[in-house]
């Protein structure tokens, strides 16, 4: 299974054709505590940075978006009750939903975990 | 924050302890302030609701009026009853213009020889022209800009500074006193704006990050960000002015009825006071109401409130995560005829219709000291 990032602080695993996709380390940190996350229908078509999730903090809501053209095939559902999860285990058990992925080719505007490192690093210069 | 940036920004006494502390700065009213420190904003609010947060709150300003005419020129421009203010007592207020609505909300304090006023950040220096444009009789206007405030708030508050001086644990809610803290000169008020029991405490700015770091190291005392004092003030249905109350509203649509004194209500006399005193007479057509989202998702300010019909009849105007009620809260503007707590509303987050209930304020119970 291979790991990749956006630029918008997303991770995702892929398996096959199916990604699983959440918000990074990263970007828990910068939002704090999380309170409440809307997630995608299963079964919702969404192109590439159509809105697919929102993550809201004591302080505000962001917007999380499709890393990818897919449709959604399974959400987790475990943040309705345990929001925190997404701060306690943003890259494992708080995972947002999982999309499968109809045009892989989309993979390669991607970043590997080196090349998101960095990312974060220059985004902190 | 861009280091740019915050060049332009003022910087309160204590900017070097938030920095210090690992605070993340960001910019408001001007000031790079501190909106949390890394405990977080949760952390933060229920550590304040549990013990005793400590909170910058040099940004606002603190001026003093001198003059024997000074109470009547302030009535001029506030509806509250000033002349029956003692001395060594605390009103809370609003500056109102012609259209009766609030210019700002303020702290008024009868220091025996003055009147001492703390007004908002981004108002103040409109505050400071509508003063001088307005107070007349030889009442002078002293800014008071070479001090700091900090408000230490919760149920440990009055433990903590009652060791570095006695006689504040038996100053009541909205009093007053001059005061040494540890050999440093302070105006202490007991009041806040939090829904604890805490003061606010004037301090001169080459002494406050004396006292700021003497107040932390003590074992209840954390910093506490902007970010904490808004939910804070939310659960004590608190008015944040700009959000809750401005230029679009009165008071009586604001629901603080309760500002506008027995004698100004007979007597007038403030600006506006024909239009207030007429919606007092004759009611408002809409009212400042708590709001209870039922499902978990918060709904933010500008979030519109519909009827169970659909019908668009008021917007929230603070909304979020309340940490000690553990649920989403907001408050807001709804048409009279929906304002009755237990009413079924509509809000609509993200283009979608969610049910909540119009709630009595505050969200979390009100804990002064009323001795």
């Amino acid at each position: 299974m291979a790991k990749k990032f956006s630029k918008e602080d997303e991770w995702l695993e892929i398996d096959g054709d199916v990604a699983t996709v959440g918000i990074t380390d990263h970007a828990q940190q910068a939002l704090g505590d999380i309170v409440y996350v809307e997630l995608p229908e299963v079964g919702k078509k969404l192109a590439k940075d159509g809105d697919a999730a929102v993550v809201e903090s004591v302080k505000a809501a962001s917007d999380v978006y499709a890393p990818v053209d897919g449709e959604i095939v399974e959400a987790n559902e475990e943040l309705d009750a345990n929001p925190a999860l997404v701060n306690e285990s943003p890259e494992n058990d708080g995972w947002f939903f999982k999309i499968k992925i109809t045009d892989a080719s989309q993979l390669d505007d991607l970043m590997d975990e080196a090349g998101y490192k960095a990312f974060v690093e220059g985004l902190e210069d | 924050m861009a280091d740019q940036q915050a060049e332009n920004l003022y910087k309160t006494a204590l900017y070097d302890l938030h920095v210090e502390l690992g605070a993340k700065l960001v910019p408001f009213a001007g000031y790079a302030m501190p909106v949390q420190y890394p405990l977080g904003v949760k952390g933060e609010h229920l550590h304040t609701r549990a013990k005793a947060g400590l909170f910058d709150v040099s940004h606002m300003g603190q001026v003093r009026l001198v003059g024997e005419n000074r109470v009547a020129e302030l009535e001029k421009l506030v509806p509250g009853d000033i002349a029956i203010l003692k001395p060594g007592r605390t009103r809370y207020s609003a500056f109102t213009n012609d259209d009766g609505t609030i210019l700002d909300d303020l702290m008024i304090t009868n220091a025996g020889d003055s009147l001492f006023l703390v007004i908002n950040a981004a108002c103040k220096d409109d505050d400071i022209v509508h003063m001088r444009a307005n107070l007349d009789n030889g009442v002078e206007l002293q800014e008071l800009s070479d001090r700091a405030l900090m408000a230490l708030q919760g149920p440990e508050a009055a433990n903590v500074l009652a060791r570095f001086a006695p006689d504040v644990a038996s100053l009541k809610f909205m009093s007053f006193v001059e005061i040494d803290i540890a050999g440093i000169p302070c105006f202490v008020t007991r009041s806040g704006y939090t829904g604890e029991d805490g003061f606010e405490i004037s301090v001169p700015d080459t002494d406050a990050e004396k006292l700021a770091r003497l107040l932390l190291a003590e074992d209840e005392v954390e910093a506490i960000g902007l970010g904490a004092r808004d939910s804070l003030r939310l659960e004590a249905g608190l008015c944040l002015y700009g959000n809750d109350i401005d230029t679009t509203t009165t008071p009586v649509e604001g629901d603080l009825n309760w500002i506008i004194n027995k004698r100004r209500r007979e007597e007038g006399g403030f600006l506006g006071a024909d239009i207030i005193l007429d919606q007092l007479a004759n009611g408002a057509d809409r009212k400042r109401v708590g709001i209870k989202p039922e499902g978990k998702a918060p709904a933010r300010e500008h979030t519109m409130v519909l009827n169970k019909d659909g019908y668009d009849i008021g917007e929230i105007t603070s909304g979020g995560f309340g940490p000690t009620v553990d649920a989403p809260i907001a408050m807001g503007y709804v048409a009279i005829e929906f304002a009755e707590p237990g009413t079924k509303v509509d809000l609509m987050v993200r283009g979608k219709a969610r049910p909540a209930e119009i709630v009595a304020l505050p969200f979390a119970p009100h804990r002064y000291f009323r001795g």
